[in-house]
């Protein structure tokens, strides 16, 4: 963290960029904030450590439209999704320094929290250093521990590997901490009669609250005005009137993100209700590889994706629909 | 629907303190009177469907008017309540809810609810004062309230100056009732102005505030300390009229005007029209300017 | 005071269920939230805080008013029934009990809205006091006694047992009516639970956040800060903090076309959404940060400059358990107040 810190004061120092996009240390042990540093004093907040999950990526649509560049912090999953926007020309390569961070693997406070540890007042282990594989968590009822796999986000577990996709240069190392088959849980739900698939799903959105927060964080989602939010729409946003709508929402938000979708994961580990919504889109994912052949969104900057690219050797539809 | 004495149908309850037929459910009204006021404003008559008058207003004070399916808007009410037979909306096309309503004919049924709000100090402040109205374009129609209100109670107020102005001749709403009454009741002045040129208007051209400006200067309207200013118009209109009136001389505190944000509930409760902590619906629509000057600037 | 133990409260569940609708904690797909008993019903009353709060108990997420039908083109409005059977939320937290306080204010001041009304009216409050307060908590910070929550009835859940205690009339009726279940017992432990959960609360890193500067009299000098334009910064504008929140109670009222006339209802809305203040002709907060301000400032100056210096904040420390760009309120006014210190 402090080789990162040093040469983002550097490069903010000799003008190279006007701002640093990364994190600022948070008031818990658990709880950094993506943030803008504009000031070398200001880089004493900096911190980068496993509880910095979140995809700084999108907040690149903004960034480009600032002035000078700005030094986005990238981890190896993140740069699939800056590729993506770039191909979407939503983001401004030209705008961005590049630091690709290293990466073993981020943390998930809920799961963590779900093993039954309560009163957290601090944790070690969560630095970036190598050595830890055990959370250290002491708490108001006592010290308690956790494996740092165990505290994985999802993807982590299905991690796409420790390679940075797009850079100006890397500054730690990264591991890829994939101990997990990442369509096993979409082939167990595909293998479900129809009857148990709608259950699955009607329990897991039926707890959705329609606060956004899956489709504000995802760096596919980046229309100007979303669907939902228009007022001459007549499903508009906030009424969960019936399940209907729920899984409307979900369901077009996963087709209008298809082909798209980088699987990063932000729509999950954000949900406040813990519904596993990168299925969808991982379902997606899995039909098109099946259909069109091995595609990755984002592995490449300006690729044509299967989707909105017609080839000779494309599947026939017959063959869609047969499935 | 059950019949207990909760029941939203009746209106008397008093399970709670101030507990009756809720606010949010509205009653039926009845078009029954349009009329064409320029290329884009209409006014609507409404009536309860067995006749008369759906509730008592005061000027200033809105309603909650909705076309089923559409969608709801808040409209100031711009007949006076001394009119005991109706209440009108004038109410200018310029989005989904305003456009449903143009298309509705004589005899179609809307919602109604209301009414909302303050009101024009017309039987406080405002006694014994003399008057001086400044409208544009569909700004006119929460004044026209309080100018009947004051026709029909003349001899509650002093002199009355109406200073009203639109884009064209064309965009002049209520002209009809300007000419035939407001011009034809004595110790009123009515100056009409329009922004540009145009063939057979013979009366001023120019921009609102300039006009003010020109009138209080050449003595045709005076702004003393017995006068209040009330003002309603474009927010940009709004702005040139408050300076030119402050380099006249007049303090905020005589001049009154109303407000409007995006409302919902009418009653304080929904929170979308807050200006800090004042609710539009509820605690204005009508403020002082020296009140909205404590206010934060978000309106 | 009563005690019944936890393995009985099913029972005790159904014997409330035969006389009342009964809404308690209840998981559905590892998440807990509360929701109408039923017998098969997986209730949860270890879970500290339930993702949403309760206060949709009183205040659903979206809620029908009327109903406006078409014939022979003449409209006819139909409103809903109001509640008018009793019922019971079992396990609400002395926090969220406080939210309620919050929302009485802007639901029962005139004029008085009937659906919430009436679900006050019917609804009997049986709290649950917290046993393990977590780190996001600090309801201590607004008068909040997490030990004594101020219910119909109060309960404490020691060592297997739950403890009982009614505390109005409304409680003692709800109290005489499931007496077959409870047995006697003294006040004892409960007082010790209570003082050692005290001491929990006093070491909890959020209890000794300071208000100091946030009252109704601060408007203009908090709106103008500058530090708006930087802590807004990461928020996503979604409405995450408002829908787990027990005192946001912004609404929007909608249509909904059956197809066979209209459905007017009323559903949540967040400040935080940009379409909420949006008018045909333009947008009086049309900046993320001017809503971001917006969400604070009514907690902690708006509300209070109205409420007799009522914070509409209790402290449940849901939106710092779930914000997802770690942002809350927690932060903003420490952010406030370390800037007053330099």
């Amino acid at each position: 963290m402090q080789e990162l810190i040093t040469r983002a004061k550097e490069l903010l120092a000799d003008g190279t960029v006007a701002r640093v996009l990364g994190w600022k240390i948070g008031d818990m042990p658990y709880n950094p904030e993506p943030a803008y540093f504009e000031t070398v004093e200001s880089l004493d907040k900096f911190v980068y450590n496993g509880f910095c999950g979140a995809n700084l990526s999108k907040y690149m649509i903004e960034a480009s439209k600032l002035e000078g560049k700005t030094l986005v912090c990238l981890k190896p999953c993140d740069t699939y999704s800056f590729n993506q926007l770039l191909t979407e020309h939503r983001v401004d390569r030209d705008k961005a320094y590049i630091i690709g961070v290293g990466c073993k693997g981020k943390l998930d406070i809920e799961k963590i929290k779900k093993t039954g540890i309560k009163g957290i007042t601090a944790i070690s282990g969560a630095e970036m250093t190598d050595a830890c594989d055990t959370l250290e968590i002491d708490t108001i009822y006592g010290k308690k521990s956790c494996s740092y796999a165990d505290g994985m986000l999802e993807r982590c577990h299905v991690c796409k590997g420790k390679e940075h996709k797009i850079y100006d240069e890397i500054i730690g190392e990264s591991r890829d901490t994939a101990d997990g088959e990442r369509f096993a849980e979409v082939a167990r739900i595909e293998a479900m009669s129809p009857e148990e698939k709608f259950e699955f799903f009607k329990s897991e959105l039926s707890k959705c609250i329609r606060c956004n927060a899956c489709r504000n964080v995802c760096p596919a989602c980046s229309c100007r005005k979303c669907v939902f939010d228009s007022t001459k729409f007549d499903s508009a946003q906030k009424a969960n009137v019936d399940s209907f709508e729920e899984k409307m929402f979900h369901i077009i938000r996963a087709f209008h993100v298809a082909g798209r979708c980088t699987d990063c994961g932000e729509c999950s580990r954000v949900c406040p209700q813990g519904i596993p919504l990168h299925l969808f889109n991982r379902k997606f994912i899995k039909d098109i590889n099946e259909i069109y052949g091995e595609y990755v969104a984002g592995a490449e900057a300006g690729s044509r994706a299967p989707l909105v690219n017609f080839d000779t050797e494309d599947a026939e539809p017959s063959i869609v629909n047969e499935r | 629907m059950s019949n207990h004495e909760h029941n939203h149908g009746e209106h008397e309850c008093t399970c709670f303190p101030g507990f009756k037929h809720d606010t949010l459910i509205p009653m039926v009204g009845v078009i029954t009177d349009i009329r064409e006021e320029t290329p884009d404003v209409k006014t609507f008559r409404v009536n309860a469907p067995e006749g008369g008058k759906l509730f008592e207003h005061m000027p200033g004070q809105c309603a909650m008017l909705c076309v089923p399916g559409v969608s709801e808007g808040m409209f100031s009410i711009t007949s006076s309540p001394t009119n005991k037979e109706y209440q009108e909306f004038s109410i200018k096309r310029c989005g989904m809810l305003t456009e449903m309503l143009h298309s509705l004919e004589v005899g179609s049924e809307i919602t109604v609810r209301g009414p909302y709000g303050n009101n024009f100090p017309v039987d406080t402040v405002l006694k014994g004062k003399d008057l001086v109205f400044i409208a544009g374009g569909i700004g006119l129609a929460p004044l026209r309230s309080v100018i009947n209100y004051v026709i029909d109670n003349r001899a509650d107020y002093g002199k009355v100056d109406i200073i009203y102005g639109s884009r064209s001749a064309d965009d002049l709403v209520q002209l009809k009732e300007i000419r035939e009454v407001w011009m034809n009741t004595p110790g009123i002045n009515v100056h009409l102005t329009i922004d540009r040129e145009q063939e057979g208007w013979e009366g001023h051209v120019g921009f609102v505030p300039t006009f003010v400006k020109e009138l209080g200067e050449a003595g045709q309207v005076e702004f003393g300390i017995n006068t209040i200013s009330l003002i309603c118009g474009p927010p940009i209109m709004i702005k040139f009229v408050l300076g030119a009136l402050s380099d006249m001389g007049v303090s905020k505190t005589q001049i009154y005007t109303t407000l409007e944000l995006r409302m919902k509930c009418g009653v304080g409760k929904c929170g979308r029209c807050n200006i800090g902590s004042k609710y539009v619906c509820k605690d204005g629509p009508v403020f002082r300017f020296d009140e909205i000057d404590e206010l934060p600037p978000e309106y | 005071m009563y005690k019944i133990a936890k393995e009985n409260l099913a029972s005790l569940f159904a014997l409330i269920h035969e006389t009342n609708e009964l809404y308690l904690p209840v998981q559905v797909a590892g998440q807990t939230n509360f929701a109408a008993w039923s017998e098969d019903a997986c209730v949860d009353l270890d879970t500290l805080k339930t993702v949403k709060s309760p206060k949709d108990v009183f205040f659903p997420q979206s809620e029908t008013l009327y109903t406006c039908n078409k014939e022979d083109n003449k409209l006819r409005i139909t409103p809903e029934a109001l509640v008018d059977a009793p019922f019971v939320v079992f396990g609400m937290k002395a926090c969220d009990i406080k939210g309620i306080e919050v929302l009485d204010r802007v639901f029962l001041s005139d004029p008085v809205d009937s659906f919430y009304a009436a679900r006050r009216e019917h609804g009997i409050i049986v709290a649950l006091a917290c046993h393990e307060p977590e780190e996001s908590c600090f309801c201590k910070v607004f008068g909040v006694d997490c030990t004594e929550p101020a219910a119909d009835v109060a309960t404490w859940m020691i060592e297997g047992e739950l403890y009982w205690k009614a505390l109005t009339e409304k409680g003692e009726k709800l109290t005489e009516a499931v007496k077959s279940l409870l047995t006697e017992t003294c006040e004892a432990k409960v007082e010790a639970e209570k003082s050692a959960v005290k001491e929990i609360v006093e070491k909890l890193p959020y209890s000794n956040l300071s208000l100091e500067g946030w009252n109704g009299d601060v408007l203009t000098e908090k709106f103008n800060d500058e530090l708006w334009n930087e802590l807004y910064k990461p928020c996503l504008a979604c409405g995450t903090c408002t829908f787990v929140c027990p005192t946001c109670q912004c609404y929007d009222i909608k249509d909904y076309n059956t197809g066979n006339g209209v459905q007017r209802y009323r559903c949540w809305d967040s400040c935080m959404y940009s379409d909420f203040t949006m008018m045909a002709h333009g947008n009086n907060r049309n900046s993320q940060m001017q809503r971001f301000r917006q969400r604070f400032m009514h907690k902690l100056v708006y509300f209070p400059a109205n409420n007799d210096g009522m914070y509409s904040c209790v402290g449940c420390g849901r939106c710092v358990d779930k914000c997802p760009a770690s942002l809350n309120i927690v932060k903003v006014i420490k952010a406030f107040s370390e800037k007053g210190d330099k």
